[in-house]
């Protein structure tokens, strides 16, 4: 099976979506780049993180459209092109401009639906890159998606590998309700097995990444393959665990993660956010509901710090939880054995 | 183009009709909702009805308009079930919006009226997107965008003007100046003289009109409409028109001169200038117009004795109709 990045995988689905669906656009900023540039090169970039290479050429610019940096526009536009029966795909850049079409996201897109009695579909897709680890500095390396993921009426995608992102790119594309599709930037030249095929990961199914018996490690975007790292080194010493990855936050895969919480008696939950009203409190609280009986030791959270992501390398590595804070984590949760 | 000295009569006095359901829709709601009947707080449209039809009588079904949380016009004007529409307003299962959305909520997928909206400045970008749609489809339908003058003071308007220009989308937008951004007056709140300069510095064609006249709008947005079908892209029209009621029911309008609205009925009321006018120009028979008066009033009164009879939405919807499957 043929070997691609994450990049590569997400720009296949648009190709593939595109090809399939004439009524599937492309719209943000830079996602072909180069329009009115010095150069006369029509497709300068395929956007900033080149997922939406090629594109242009082979659509036109009817349907992949450069637009200006005007973040609430590009998000009501693909609001109400959907409304008008187009499924565009809008690509916001860095997940932290979120910040500026909010509005047009939870009190738009999100609510159209019910508020209009059910009488509306909104098939909008929005792309975005998230996550520290470049040194982007606080307005560039957030991983928001539990505020999105707090919202009725939005569905959270984040994969944490290229198969996943494809698989998930394209359900989200075929889905009639909006989705928010978050992009690890530190995943993109992470290569994965990826069938040339289009074909879809449904939404609300896990995936069970490892299967142990004694401790559940809930992981999401790049702490996925970081649990991979401390998982498969505390095996060699006898600990094992069911590493579990949600692939979406919205609709969450409960089941899954309760039914292992049944066998192994034992939750750490790797995000990387920070710690207050985040994805790991919002899973620990649902495990303390469903699963509480079967918990045989407190749950463990390993978060970033309540703090915005600091610049400096050195401060930077400090603040994403890394395989060795989930290695100590799980050992942890394993103390009384 | 289609101008006004085209309209026939027929024509004319269907013009008339939408204007009329519109007045007599938000003065009755003006009543009943001083009787505590009506739920939450609605924001009424009577003063700028022919702002609303002389933008609608140019569009059909395949045309789109975004609105705003001063609607209720906009949605009967582009076609929208006034009985429906009334159910909603009274927050009943019937409604439009199964009772949901309520009064700045209204919207009808199939008669184009993509929503009112609660956030000022939320509708234009929406109604750029309806407007990339009409383009990839030939530009054979055009996308219109409704706001006020409180809305023009919002950057999602000047974002969605910017980007209709530059993506030369058929987008219309409508500012309809009625003077007051909430409580505060627009000769304190907008910092240059018109919101139609604004329009123009974006790169659109711009054009000022009374908006308490059918006619002038109508012309003006046969203007918007022809350029929009060429391929010329956007434009703007900005109507000068007054509110008849405060910014919400139950407003106590502190901030207007006691006679300032007494006087605006006789000066700004579009139905008796439009009366005038084709009295004067003999294009309508005065007499068809009194029987449209007699028949809105009685199609009004049905729609308010059926929505208070229309009962409430079923306690399961509180969960339906959030997502299409999760």
């Amino acid at each position: 099976m043929p070997q691609l990045s994450m990049r590569d995988a997400l720009n296949q689905a648009l190709h593939q979506e595109m090809s399939r669906d004439e009524r599937v656009i492309v719209l943000g900023e830079d996602v072909s780049g180069g329009a009115g540039g010095t150069s006369g090169e029509r497709e300068a970039s395929g956007g900033i993180f080149g997922v939406t290479k090629g594109l242009l050429p082979k659509f036109g610019e009817g349907r992949v459209l450069d637009t200006p940096i005007s973040e609430s526009a590009i998000i009501g536009a693909a609001a109400g092109a959907a409304l008008a029966g187009l499924r565009p795909v809008a690509e916001l850049m860095f997940a932290d401009f979120v910040g500026v079409c909010f509005d047009q996201i939870y009190n738009q897109i999100a609510k159209f639906r019910y508020m209009f009695g059910g009488k509306s579909t909104c098939p909008v897709v929005i792309r975005m890159a998230m996550g520290a680890g470049m040194n982007m500095g606080p307005q560039h390396s957030q991983t928001i998606y539990s505020l999105l993921t707090a919202i009725p009426g939005l569905k959270i995608v984040i994969p944490s590998n290229a198969y996943d992102a494809k698989g998930l790119l394209i359900q989200a594309i075929r889905d009639d309700d909006p989705v928010i599709f978050f992009e690890h930037k530190a995943l993109y030249p992470r290569k994965g097995e990826v069938p040339e095929e289009a074909y879809t990961v449904p939404f609300g199914e896990a995936n069970m990444v490892r299967e142990g018996e004694h401790v559940t490690v809930v992981a999401i975007a790049r702490m996925v393959p970081f649990a991979e790292r401390a998982v498969d080194a505390l095996a060699k010493e006898g600990i094992t665990c069911d590493l579990i990855d949600p692939r979406t936050t919205s609709p969450l895969d409960e089941d899954t993660i309760i039914e292992s919480v049944e066998g192994t008696g034992r939750l750490v939950i790797i995000d990387e956010s920070p710690p207050r009203c985040g994805m790991a409190c919002d899973i620990a609280a649902t495990v303390a509901q469903k699963a509480f009986r079967s918990l045989k030791r407190p749950i463990i959270q390993v978060t970033a710090p309540h703090t915005p992501i600091p610049f400096a390398p050195s401060l930077e590595r400090l603040y994403v939880p890394g395989p060795p804070r989930i290695e100590a984590a799980i050992r942890e949760a394993m103390k009384d054995e | 183009m289609s101008d006004s000295t085209t309209l026939t009569g027929a024509r004319l006095v269907h013009a008339y009709r939408q204007m009329k359901l519109i007045r007599e829709f938000e003065e009755r709601l003006h009543v009943e909702i001083a009787t505590g009947d009506i739920p939450g707080f609605t924001h009424l449209y009577a003063g700028q009805e022919a702002v609303a039809v002389g933008v609608c009588e140019q569009l059909s079904d395949a045309d789109y308009i975004v609105s705003t949380h001063r609607g209720h016009g906009h949605c009967i004007a582009k076609g929208c079930d006034v009985s429906g529409m009334m159910k909603e307003i009274y927050g009943r299962q019937d409604g439009l919006c199964h009772g949901k959305g309520g009064s700045m909520h209204i919207a009808d997928m199939t008669k184009g009226m993509l929503g009112a909206n609660a956030i000022v400045g939320g509708g234009p970008p929406i109604a750029v997107g309806a407007a990339i749609a009409c383009k990839l489809r030939g530009n054979h339908n055009v996308s219109v965008a409704f706001g006020g003058d409180g809305s023009a003071n919002q950057g999602t308007v000047f974002e969605a003007m910017n980007m209709a220009v530059v993506l030369k989308v058929p987008a219309i937008f409508i500012l309809e100046n009625n003077g007051y951004s909430e409580h505060t007056g627009a000769s304190y709140a907008v910092g240059s003289k018109d919101l139609a300069g604004r329009s123009r510095a974006f790169g659109m064609a711009a054009e000022c009109v009374d908006g308490a006249d059918f006619h002038a709008v109508f012309d003006a947005m046969g203007r918007a409409v022809a350029r929009a079908k060429n391929g010329e892209g956007p434009s703007t029209i900005e109507t000068t028109i007054t509110r008849f009621y405060g910014h919400f029911e139950g407003d106590p309008q502190n901030y207007r001169a006691k006679d300032e609205v007494s006087k605006l009925r006789v000066t700004m009321d579009c139905l008796k200038r439009f009366r005038a006018r084709v009295e004067a120009d003999r294009s309508v028979a005065i007499a068809d117009l009194d029987r449209i008066d007699a028949e809105v009033a009685a199609l009004i009164e049905r729609a308010v004795v059926d929505a208070k009879a229309s009962p409430p939405p079923a306690p399961a919807d509180l969960y339906s109709d959030v997502y299409i499957n999760y």
